[in-house]
């Protein structure tokens, strides 16, 4: 599979993945999480009015965890398809990357990796709250970040030549 | 040297490609998803800018009056006035939250439409196919930010659901549409691979122009830039403000529990300013990456931008300037207030002007196109 193909499929595979998943929540999981996050706040602050101190305290710990979950949720369903089309964008500029087409397919497999991790790791979070989906969502920017610097480093070679 | 011409014209028509696998002919596939797409991405800025304007800070100070609200009925005791002051609080976030969400959408459907314009070559389908798909994937594209921004106006009306609205209904439909389409170039495309046809030049793939890699290069670069803002944000700030968020919160529930109506006033105060922080820091990581995506999109459409060589430079930097500008302006709102947020104003203004002069430049491509003879190649 040449580097072009790794990253074309593979940015599509991705955006479908994204768009799904945001589908699917959109449908069944969205407004359930935002009834979640407001009953849960305002119960907080009709218990302070009540001057009932642990159901307030519950209630804001059922807000936090409501949150966290939403965010990131929001946030797999953006990076997904966003780093997907940077995939695709960048499978139809990898004519301009001065490398052998060794290292292009190794750069494109580390984007794509990262790129399927990152949001992979961040879902997790929602799952566990472990070492693990932490360790993957920092090695997905990660190795994103590292990838996009040897892009940008083939680019201006090819810019330079 | 290529980059010098002084001509009027895209370079020649007739792409190395026969006619019916890259053209740009009249009602193509890759002209519908160009025009479309650039069309979206202008939609999904202006409106954008709008909200930005007219919506973004009246709303958050009515989120910040009626929590303010709530806080006040707790220590007042009167639990009814707090669910009351929360559901307003609930409106005017779903309100907020739908049209941040119509103008991301509209624009990164702009996105995929480009993207697929240009992917058009690579994908194994007969025009008509072709042209279904597209049309489909506008019809879908325009349909759900459309539903998105009902949906704060519709509400549950006649809806059959218990939670969910017709306009959400709409909206998801058109998603879903967005998804047959992108899963039928999928297929094409991998039909194209199956079948190892060589792929034919492509008088957008092969550009070499100036503004073309001035584009590029500056896209890479703002990409970059945004994947490493995201990094140490996600690093340094991202739990921090997850922390405080609960704690403010928790602070503010217990001054009111406590009727202590100054701890209140300050959680107030440091809500207001950690969701302003927060919202600083989000958007500009968000729309560094866009920018970069859109500057490297465009650099392909450049032999289809039928302007002067110079004109063409000069909103190519029109564009990247606008693209570094309003993202960092943002990210110096907090600490200079209105004066960065006006020049950010300005940097989006000089990305969509570029955008429209690029758009513009494109349509009189298609004009001059479409006013030859059928058969003439330039």
């Amino acid at each position: 599979m040449s580097a072009r193909q790794i990253l074309l499929f593979g940015g599509i595979a991705l955006a479908i993945l994204g768009m799904s998943y945001g589908l699917w929540y959109a449908v069944f999981a969205e407004h359930q999480a935002l009834d979640g996050i407001g009953h849960s706040l305002a119960s907080g602050f009709q218990a302070a009015a009540e001057r009932n101190s642990a159901a307030r305290e519950s209630s804001l710990l059922a807000y936090r965890q409501a949150k966290y979950t939403y965010d990131r949720q929001v946030d797999v369903h953006g990076h997904w398809i966003g780093l997907a089309m940077l995939l695709i964008v960048l499978a139809i500029a990898f004519d301009h990357v001065a490398f052998s087409e060794k290292l292009k397919q190794l750069l494109a497999w580390a984007l794509l990796l990262g790129a399927a991790l990152f949001p992979l790791g961040v879902l997790m979070q929602t799952w566990s709250h472990g070492a693990l989906p932490r360790a993957i969502a920092i090695l997905g920017p990660a190795l994103v970040i590292a990838a996009l610097t040897g892009i940008v480093v083939g680019f201006m070679r090819r810019q330079a030549a | 040297m290529p980059g010098e011409r002084k001509s009027y014209t895209a370079g020649p028509l007739d792409a190395s490609a026969p006619a019916e696998e890259t053209a740009f002919a009249r009602l193509s596939a890759r002209r519908l998803l160009t025009l479309a797409g650039i069309g979206m991405i202008l939609a999904g800025m202006i409106f954008g800018d709008i909200f930005a304007v007219f919506v973004l800070h009246q709303n958050a100070a009515r989120v910040g009056t009626s929590l303010s609200s709530a806080a006040q009925s707790a220590a007042a005791g009167d639990a009814a006035a707090v669910g009351s002051h929360f559901k307003d609080t609930g409106a005017f976030l779903e309100n907020r939250g739908t049209k941040v969400d119509t103008h991301v959408h509209l624009i990164a459907f702009g996105y995929l439409a480009l993207m697929l314009a240009l992917a058009q070559p690579w994908v194994k389908l007969s025009e008509a196919a072709r042209r279904r798909l597209a049309w489909l994937l506008v019809c879908g594209a325009a349909l759900l930010p459309v539903g998105v921004f009902l949906i704060h106006y519709v509400g549950l009306a006649y809806s059959p659901l218990e939670a969910i609205g017709w306009a959400s209904i709409f909206a998801d439909l058109g998603g879903l549409m967005v998804l047959v389409a992108t899963v039928g170039y999928l297929a094409g495309i991998v039909q194209h691979f199956r079948t190892r046809q060589p792929l034919l030049p492509d008088q957008l793939l092969g550009d070499r122009s100036t503004p073309a890699r001035w584009l590029l290069a500056g896209g890479l670069i703002l990409i970059l830039a945004g994947f490493i803002h995201g990094a140490y944000y996600a690093g340094v700030d991202l739990y921090r403000h997850e922390a405080a968020d609960y704690t403010i919160l928790s602070q503010m529930s217990a001054a009111a529990a406590a009727q202590n109506q100054a701890q209140i006033n300050q959680s107030l105060v440091d809500y207001g300013q950690l969701q302003g922080d927060k919202a600083v820091k989000i958007a500009a990581h968000a729309h560094i990456i866009e920018f970069g995506l859109l500057a490297m999109l465009l650099a392909f459409f450049q032999p289809y931008v039928q302007l002067s060589e110079i004109w063409k430079r000069r909103w190519a930097m029109v564009l990247l300037c606008g693209s570094l500008l309003l993202p960092v302006c943002v990210l110096m709102e907090m600490k200079f207030g209105l004066l960065a947020g006006g020049i950010a104003d300005l940097g989006g203004l000089f990305v969509i002007l570029a955008l429209l002069a690029m758009w513009i430049g494109i349509l009189r491509y298609t004009g001059s196109l479409d006013a030859m003879p059928s058969g003439v190649q330039r």
